[in-house]
């Protein structure tokens, strides 16, 4: 514990020896890495820093920077117990041999390298004195050629400056020469038409002679020169004038009278004037082949003298003059656009003419080709021309011809439909083979609907020629998007749908309503044909549309939904129509009927009267009729035998009180009582309510205008007994036919009571009849 | 109309039992020559000493003596040529003196002048059917509204009757009764077989001013006014109430003569209705 604790001083005690390995070695090991460290650039501190705990400048630590052993073993002696004190001891020497081994092989392991390192340095510098030697000797050298090479050249100088001048002298004499003998060169050329030698020849000698004008000799020359060139420019000009020959030789003479000097300006006018002339005479022989008669050849014959005749002139000249002219600059050019201009105007003129002729016939596709070698004949002008917008314009009435050509569609389209319409309405006008019926209603709508529908696939197929690939303007702007979008689906289908609907709708506006002049059976027809649009043809049609005209224009487009809620809002109407039309022709039968009897000295009722018989027969041809196009739809089940209800209901009403007229004192309240509780019972009667797409909802509609009708005129006579048991029997007969027709047979048995009950208090005298009796007369009628 | 009510007079004798006053017979338009009469109207100004009556397709002019004892048919016009000739209603015109009728047969509707008995003016297929009554505009002398069993209310200028002014359809079946509010001419009743009364607006073509017009004279206060008048601009038609209390069909409609926001309509099962024209109108248009 003493030896423990007095342990600290070095050199004491038997701890001491263990101690001082145990604290040198790393102290040493850390100065020989310290030393390397600094050596190889890396900083102490860090290469201390590292291995150390969390504290580097703890004392205690026996691996940082500041380990103070006096410390350490102070704080070991206080802190531990003896046996922790001796473990740590034996700890500690075995970590010190363990790092001296160490030690000693990491020296065995470098040493090698160090010896082979140190020879390596020694030979690299013994290597270098030799290569320095060398370089010496290399710059000497060097300077000795550099010197031979100056003497070389200045040895030579002399003789080079010789031969320069002995050059010089030969080209004067050469071009000399070539002055002298000039004015004869230019005479045989000129003799012998060789124009362009000799405006090369001139050319060159022009310059020359200009300089030395002043010296007599070569103004003879120049004096010979220019009589003989006028001369040319004179024979030149008489070519041009002459006019005969075609563009190209004109061009040619055009050149040489430029390279002559002549004034461009003058000559670019008379070139153009020239051009007029020969263009125009084109012009003129195609307005001799439109003519005041129909034209004799077609319209692609037409074009393809216009293309070949007018427009390859035009194309000829208009390169001719870009390569004469170039000089003339932005003046120039603008000259030429407009010259092109103007006769594109007029050519363009002629085509349109051409092809209004053309818009009332009904062949699309020689149209189109004719369109297409136009418009294709226009696009080397128009690429030669830019600025004369010849391209454009041609587009243009390309544009304008498919429009006109999508209305005429259009038109056609709305007039096969009124044609449809036309020949539906002589159908049903036809009279009917006596046993033998005409076409049925189904498959005149069959007729309609497929003819319609084809012709709406013909004019699409018709117009998609327009923007078929191999024809030339179907990749512009307008054929890819707006034709497509807004030409074709908006203007000619949709327009066409909406002004099939338009026409429908009319027929329910038409201001004759009494009986109207539409047959009741074409708005039938015309209310399903709708509805058919409606549930499936509309987007059958679209769809066949968006596909053949792949519409790629993002402008906005009419949906389907929109024109489905339009075709069937029309096809409601028309149903609508057609009930108020029939309820409106049944309903006249029973006014004439109530209005024109005498009610008050009728007989005691034998039969049903005709009308009423009528009535249900009409009604049940009407059933017929409406059954042939809609279905059935659904009615209110009912009890099986629905006849016999109405005669507990006489019994039973007849029972509770008379049919006792609401003034006569005696009995005020029962009648009034009786209808206001079954009133109760019953909903209002919507007379003229919208009607449902099937039979039997608008049978229940045309019933409940006829049976209002009858009850309001009822309402308005007076009957006496036979009067009102009259009533009793055609409203028995009534109920007995029409309640299969309805929806809810309650409706009919309700208005019929009412039509009865009415009757009885317009009544002075009300005697029903017998319930039997009544049974037994409407049978036998 | 019972036939044997007709030839006794403006008041059925048998209905006289009132306790209050008796009624007593005065006279007899006596045209038992002419058909059954279908309609019967007082003068609606001046001194009351006239009437017309429509018996089947003759228009008879009355004048009632002083003491009211006798009457003398002071003029008749009748209707000839082809088709449905009967009258079925008419009405004295308050304007221009008490000098027009306007009667109504089958589809047409027809004016006349009481001094020359003669026809002003002919509205061929006023309506798809029969035309069931007539009123006119009692503030805008050549207006004149009918209805009839095409379920519609139309307005006429009866100076240019090629179309109507104005057409309402807001019922089902037949209308069988029109009415202008007696002082506030936009206020339309309609009775209708479809059980239902109508009260409609008829601002476009009333003779009142669009609402801002009246305050248009202060110009001080205008621009402040503008955005306030663009929102309340157009004045609309529109139906203000659809009354549903009857349950049968109505067959008279009228206004109160004494209170202008009242109103009464008759239906078949016995029913008479008083109804009063919505508050917040009113006072819309008092204010």
């Amino acid at each position: 514990m003493a030896a423990a604790a007095a342990g600290p001083g070095p050199g004491s005690g038997p701890g001491d020896s263990l101690e001082r390995p145990e604290a040198e070695a790393p102290e040493r090991r850390r100065k020989a890495h310290g030393m390397l460290k600094l050596y190889y650039g890396l900083s102490e501190g860090e290469a201390a820093g590292r291995p150390v705990g969390p504290d580097p400048l703890d004392p205690t630590d026996l691996n940082g920077a500041h380990f103070d052993p006096e410390v350490y073993l102070d704080k070991l002696r206080r802190e531990c117990p003896l046996a922790q004190l001796m473990d740590s001891e034996t700890d500690m020497v075995r970590q010190i041999r363990a790092l001296d081994s160490d030690m000693q092989t990491l020296v065995y392991e470098n040493y090698n390298k160090f010896i082979s390192a140190t020879d390596t340095i020694r030979k690299m510098k013994n290597d270098f004195r030799k290569m320095e030697d060398e370089m010496d000797r290399l710059a000497t050298n060097m300077a000795v050629i550099t010197e031979f090479s100056a003497r070389i050249s200045a040895t030579l100088q002399d003789r080079h400056e010789r031969i320069t001048k002995l050059a010089g002298v030969h080209a004067l004499l050469r071009k000399l020469q070539f002055l002298f003998e000039l004015p004869s060169r230019l005479t045989k050329c000129v003799e012998l038409g060789a124009y362009g030698q000799a405006v090369r020849y001139q050319g060159r000698a022009r310059a020359v002679l200009q300089q030395y004008q002043h010296l007599p000799s070569f103004r003879a020359i120049q004096d010979d020169c220019q009589v003989i060139t006028a001369r040319l420019a004179q024979q030149l000009r008489q070519r041009f004038r002459e006019g005969g020959s075609g563009a190209p030789e004109q061009a040619e003479c055009v050149e040489l009278l430029l390279a002559l000097g002549e004034p461009a300006e003058e000559l670019c006018e008379e070139f153009l004037a020239h051009a007029r002339g020969r263009l125009e005479e084109e012009l003129r022989s195609l307005e001799a082949e439109l003519g005041p008669s129909p034209p004799a050849p077609d319209v692609l014959e037409f074009t393809d003298h216009g293309g070949s005749g007018f427009v390859g002139g035009l194309c000829q000249v208009a390169a001719a003059y870009q390569e004469l002219f170039a000089a003339q600059g932005p003046a120039g050019a603008e000259k030429l656009a407009a010259f092109a201009r103007e006769l594109g105007s007029r050519y363009f003129a002629l085509v349109e003419w051409r092809l209004a002729q053309e818009q009332g016939g009904g062949d699309n596709s020689l149209l189109v080709r004719a369109l297409d070698r136009f418009h294709r004949r226009l696009r080397a002008p128009g690429a030669l021309l830019a600025a004369a917008g010849l391209a454009e314009a041609a587009t243009e009435i390309v544009e304008r011809v498919a429009r006109e050509r999508l209305g005429h569609h259009l038109q056609g389209l709305q007039a096969a439909f009124l044609g449809c319409l036309t020949d539906v309405r002589q159908a049903l006008a036809a009279p009917r083979m006596a046993g033998k019926e005409g076409p049925g209603l189904a498959e005149l709508l069959a007729n309609v609907a497929s003819s319609i529908l084809s012709h709406i696939k013909a004019s699409l197929a018709s117009v998609h020629l327009f923007t078929a690939k191999e024809v030339s303007f179907s990749n512009k702007p307008y054929f890819r998007g707006e034709f497509c979008s807004q030409g074709v689906r908006e203007g000619l289908i949709v327009g066409f749908i909406r002004s099939m609907c338009q026409t429908a709708q009319s027929f329910c506006d038409s201001p004759g309503e009494k009986g109207g002049a539409t047959p009741p059976a074409l708005l039938l027809l015309l209310s399903r044909l709708c509805l058919d649009y409606e549930t499936a043809t509309i987007s059958y049609i679209l769809t066949l549309t968006d596909e053949q005209f792949l519409v790629q224009d993002q402008s906005p487009v009419t949906p389907v939904s929109t024109l489905c809620a339009e075709a069937r809002e029309t096809a409601r109407r028309l149903l609508t129509h057609y009930v108020k039309v029939q309820g409106l022709v049944i309903s006249q039968m029973l006014r004439k009927s109530v209005e024109t009897r005498d009610w008050l000295s009728t007989l005691e009722p034998r039969n049903v009267r005709a009308v009423m018989k009528r009535v249900v027969e009409d009604t049940t041809a009407i059933d017929v009729q409406v059954g042939l196009l809609y279905e059935e739809g659904v009615r209110k089940a009912q009890s099986s035998d629905s006849s016999k209800r109405t005669f507990s209901v006489y019994s039973s009403s007849r029972q509770q009180g008379r049919y006792a007229p609401s003034y006569t004192p005696s009995a005020p309240m029962d009648t009034n009582l009786l209808s206001n509780i079954q009133k109760l019972f019953s909903e209002r009667i919507d007379v003229f309510s919208p009607v449902e797409f099937n039979k039997v909802s608008v049978l229940t509609g045309i019933i409940k205008i006829s049976l209002k009708t009858l009850l309001e005129c009822v309402r308005l006579r007076t009957f006496g007994r036979f009067g009102l048991q009259q009533v009793q029997v055609d409203c028995h007969f009534l109920q007995l036919y029409l309640w299969r027709f309805v929806a809810d047979e309650e409706l009919v048995h309700l208005l019929l009571d009412e039509v009865v009950a009415s009757a009885a208090l317009r009544c002075p005298d009300p005697v029903p009849m017998e319930p039997s009796v009544v049974e037994v007369i409407c049978e036998r009628g | 109309m019972p036939a044997e009510l007709e030839p006794g007079g403006h008041e059925s004798p048998e209905d006289a039992a009132s306790p209050a006053h008796a009624l007593e017979l005065l006279c007899h338009l006596d045209h038992a020559a002419r058909g059954s009469t279908a309609c019967v109207v007082w003068e609606p100004a001046g001194a009351g000493g006239r009437v017309i009556s429509l018996a089947d397709n003759h228009v008879l002019l009355w004048d009632l003596q002083e003491s009211g004892s006798r009457a003398a048919l002071a003029s008749s016009a009748s209707l000839e040529g082809k088709g449905q000739l009967k009258f079925t209603t008419g009405r004295w015109s308050p304007h221009h003196n008490c000098t027009q009728v306007a009667t109504a047969n089958d589809t047409a509707v027809r004016g006349w002048d009481t001094r020359t008995m003669s026809q002003i003016y002919c509205i061929e297929n006023a309506h798809g059917q029969l035309v069931r009554d007539l009123d006119f505009n009692p503030n805008k002398q050549y207006y004149l509204a009918s209805c009839g069993d095409d379920c519609r209310v139309k307005f006429w200028d009866t100076r240019n009757v090629s179309e109507p002014v104005k057409m309402l359809e807001e019922h089902s079946h037949w209308v069988w009764s029109v009415r202008y509010n007696h002082s506030h001419d936009q206020l339309v009743l309609t009775g209708s077989s479809d059980s239902r009364v109508v009260l409609s607006n008829m601002v476009s073509i009333s003779s009142e001013p669009f609402g801002q017009l009246a305050d248009d004279d202060d110009l001080s206060d205008q621009e402040e006014r503008r955005p306030e008048e663009k929102s309340q601009e157009p004045p609309q038609d529109s139906v203000i109430t659809t009354y549903e209390e009857h349950e049968d069909s109505v067959y008279a409609v009228d206004w109160s003569s004494a209170d202008p926001w009242l109103f009464a309509s008759l239906s078949y099962d016995g029913r008479l209705v008083i109804n009063r024209v919505p508050r917040a109108l009113k006072y819309h248009i008092l204010l």
